[in-house]
């Protein structure tokens, strides 16, 4: 069966053929086959976008002790296209001296910015949008997009809470791309390339997290960190600026906000699988792709729930403690992080796949017990200056 | 034409009407997304080139760092968007000449390069690899290099000095 080794290859010969035999020139057909591939394939984003509307409504009620959506459909399946409808009937309110086009264009600016990420999503072995080879660099650029949909969204909707909240959002997310790209540089010093579907194939043996475990919780954390989300959802304190940049948005436009941060945290679990947990590798998932799409799409599952687990486990931290905590912390691990892994690959790298593998793995537990016990002094130094200046207080009562 | 062709025109047009926008709209942040939408069509003339680091670089230091700086600034210290002022002065003349000069100039060198035309140049074949050995090999590219890091810490240095001077 040559359709379970390379159904995309099977898919688009036989359009080509169907195409060509009508009369159309090549080029013509090729063009409307891939312009029909990319509208299929944001479609099947889209789709389970709406499923991780009820993922995230489900996983939020268990984690907080409710049940959930159980009314529509069996498990409360069908949840969500009523919530849909209720967004799409909802009045469209643009607020008074807002800027319309701008206003109009961020929601939009906001997806895109997580849609063009599944360009370089790799799927499974042959089932992938396009190999980049800047694919890391790609994912940065494709952030920066929704840094700016951000400020677009703020400064349009003409309200102090949602500039106060878009400009918070814009310090998180321009800080923590910093140690974003530490964490996607040390896939990139073992692997020797950018490209996703390199570095997935280079885990065929041994996944990354355990070459680098250190490396893959920085990336979780500056992904966190990334799409805003508890414990770093200062753009929608509650108590201090209502809901943050999209504040004024309502209906369909809110919606399109909603659907965004939902992909964009399944997508950067995606990302998480593909770069430190082997992402389509699994059992037979070498020879039959829609196997490995299934194994990929399991782990990004995975990595979404570990983000809704920080998010509905952590309370939100203060701005001050957010910036040190990057600064302060992530960055100059991030750093040392990336001159041990680099030392200690160009070391071992000629050595069996045992030694290479325990050698990465000493190597980052060495950073971490050094990190954690130089955190322990520091804390010990603050609670005895924190002692010395309460004394008097005390010697009063 | 080439679909390539069709591509740049689009492109293009784009690149121009933005690039006008930029410095005929009155309104300070329009201005600035406009200089997005320029730098955007910048970023796709090379994806088109085939040169994407340069295409993914241009949208991430451009779009991601410049531009939203840029935006930041004019928030920060205008209180009206809108200026009423006039938007030339009186050097306007000379201006428009050095531009047409400077542009007559560019296309008379452009035209007379000996792979000038629409035909798509021959590339390495890992450009990226080729730029970062490039960047780092003491034959090539090394020194600029380091002196520019060392410089953008400098510039670093320098306004963490500004911001925390008392």
């Amino acid at each position: 069966m040559e359709f379970l080794t390379d159904p995309i290859k099977v898919i688009y010969e036989w359009l080509m053929l169907t195409l060509t035999s009508w009369g159309w020139a090549g080029w013509l057909s090729q063009l409307v086959i891939n312009l029909l591939a990319i509208v299929l394939f944001i479609t099947g984003v889209m789709v389970l976008d709406i499923l991780l509307v009820w993922v995230e409504r489900k996983v939020v009620a268990r984690f907080q002790d409710r049940l959930g959506p159980n009314r529509v459909g069996p498990f409360g399946l069908f949840q969500p296209f009523p919530d849909i409808i209720k967004l799409i009937i909802k009045e469209d309110i643009t607020p008074n001296g807002a800027d319309k086009v701008v206003f109009n264009l961020a929601p939009i600016l906001s997806l895109a910015s997580v849609i063009f990420l599944w360009a370089v999503v790799p799927l499974a072995s042959r089932i992938y949008g396009v190999d980049l080879n800047v694919a890391l660099l790609y994912l940065v650029a494709a952030g920066s997009i929704g840094t700016l949909s951000i400020i677009m969204a703020g400064w349009a909707s003409n309200n102090k809470y949602a500039l106060l909240g878009a400009y918070r959002m814009v310090a998180n997310m321009i800080s923590y791309e910093i140690p974003m790209i530490i964490a996607l540089l040390i896939p990139t010093i073992l692997v020797g390339s950018m490209s996703l579907k390199l570095i997935t194939e280079a885990q065929s043996g041994y996944w990354f997290v355990l070459v680098s475990p250190l490396g893959a919780l920085l990336f979780i954390i500056a992904a966190i960190a990334e799409l805003g989300r508890s414990p770093f959802d200062l753009n929608e304190g509650e108590s201090e600026i209502v809901s943050g940049y999209h504040i004024e948005y309502t209906g369909m436009k809110f919606g399109l906000f909603y659907a965004g941060e939902l992909l964009h945290a399944f997508t950067f679990g995606g990302f998480w699988a593909a770069l430190f947990f082997g992402g389509w590798h699994g059992p037979w998932a070498e020879q039959y792709p829609l196997l490995g799409a299934f194994y990929f799409v399991v782990k990004a599952m995975i990595g979404y729930w570990v983000i809704m687990w920080v998010k509905y486990t952590v309370p939100r931290i203060r701005i001050d403690h957010m910036l040190a905590f990057n600064w302060k912390f992530l960055t100059p691990l991030g750093f040392i992080l990336l001159m041990v892994t680099a030392v200690t690959h160009s070391v071992l790298r000629q050595s069996p796949a045992w030694l290479y593998v325990a050698g990465m793995f000493l190597s980052n537990m060495i950073v971490a017990l050094i990190t954690i016990e130089g955190l322990r002094a520091q804390a010990r130094r603050q609670r005895i200056s924190a002692e010395a200046s309460s004394k008097p207080v005390v010697a009063d009562h | 034409m080439t679909v390539d062709q069709v591509i740049f025109f689009l492109v293009g047009a784009l690149i121009l009407v933005s690039a006008l926008m930029v410095v005929t709209t009155r309104n300070l942040i329009h201005a600035a997304l406009w200089l997005i939408a320029t730098l955007f069509g910048a970023a796709v003339l090379y994806a088109t080139l085939d040169a994407t680091f340069l295409a993914v670089v241009q949208v991430v230091v451009y779009i991601g760092a410049i531009a939203i700086m840029f935006i930041f600034a004019v928030m920060l210290t205008r209180r009206n968007m809108l200026d009423d002022a006039s938007q030339t002065n009186p050097g306007w003349p000379w201006a428009a000449f050095i531009a047409l000069a400077t542009f007559a100039g560019l296309a008379l060198l452009a035209g007379q390069m000996h792979n000038a035309g629409a035909t798509q140049s021959e590339l390495f074949a890992d450009p990226l690899a080729a730029l970062s050995q490039a960047l780092i090999s003491p034959e090539a590219y090394v020194l600029p290099f380091e002196v520019a890091s060392v410089l953008l810490l400098a510039a670093l240095v320098g306004a963490v000095y500004i911001a925390n001077r008392k």
